[in-house]
């Protein structure tokens, strides 16, 4: 399984929302690939994506996708984060 | 052991506390203005930095209180650099949940790969912690360098 997570340069906010995705998912026990990218590589990586980690700011960025699309709001609250993509992979 | 240490030092010079700003903008340039002193980056990485929010929106504010400004590598950045800006009076960036903001930490990273790297680290900080709090309310640069866990040199 492939997991975005989106930001303005790639390098930032989405490399905090990569590394506490990654540490939810080894707690739930699912194996998944988490990619941290800007809005630029969104083509090239939303094909085979199934979860989509981002702030509210880049939803229209995003368009219409298969993919959920989870609205992250404190990117430091892991509790907030496994509630949300329990949700989205339940 | 990594080569490089987790998080860059955190000189006096990239510490400003209680400081006041009218706009998200000046807050954001005011920690650029700490990046740049500290000698981690040039003064264009401020507006580097304002850019970023301009073209994409308040999500910097990554939690409550807290903006993480930052831009990409680039030749302003001269080295891996970390500034704090704490704020007298909140300022509102404009995000829907994690208005206003008290604390901006200022980021740069010689490289992507090192840039991510340190975002990871920042994480370990502010993870399921109060240190926002904590650094909205630390009177001295020494206070803000043990949050953190960095040096000063």
């Amino acid at each position: 399984m492939k997991i975005l997570t989106l930001c303005g340069a790639g390098i930032g906010t989405s490399g905090i929302l990569k590394v506490n995705a990654e540490r939810v998912l080894q707690r739930l026990g699912i194996d998944a690939r988490v990619v941290a990218i800007d809005v630029s590589m969104l083509e090239s990586e939303l094909d085979d994506a199934q979860v989509i980690l981002t702030g509210p700011e880049f939803v229209d960025a995003i368009g219409s996708t298969f993919a959920d699309v989870v609205v992250v709001e404190n990117y430091f609250d892991t509790a907030e984060l496994q509630r949300k993509l329990e949700l989205a992979l339940g | 052991m990594d080569q490089l240490p987790a998080l860059p030092a955190l000189p006096d010079e990239a510490v400003v506390l209680g400081a006041r700003a009218g706009s998200w903008r000046e807050a954001v340039e005011l920690a650029g203005g700490a990046l740049a002193a500290s000698g981690a980056t040039d003064a264009g990485y401020a507006v580097d930095m304002v850019r970023m929010i301009e073209e994409h929106g308040p999500y910097v504010v990554v939690a409550p209180g807290l903006a993480l400004a930052h831009a990409r590598p680039g030749p302003a950045v001269r080295r891996d650099g970390l500034a704090i800006v704490t704020l007298a009076e909140p300022v509102p960036f404009g995000h829907p949940y994690n208005d206003p903001v008290r604390v901006v930490l200022a980021l740069a990273g010689a490289s992507s790969a090192r840039h991510l790297q340190l975002v990871a680290e920042i994480a370990n900080i502010f993870n399921d912690s109060d240190a926002v709090e904590r650094l909205a309310q630390a009177a001295s640069a020494d206070e803000v360098r043990e949050i953190l866990g960095v040096p000063a040199a």
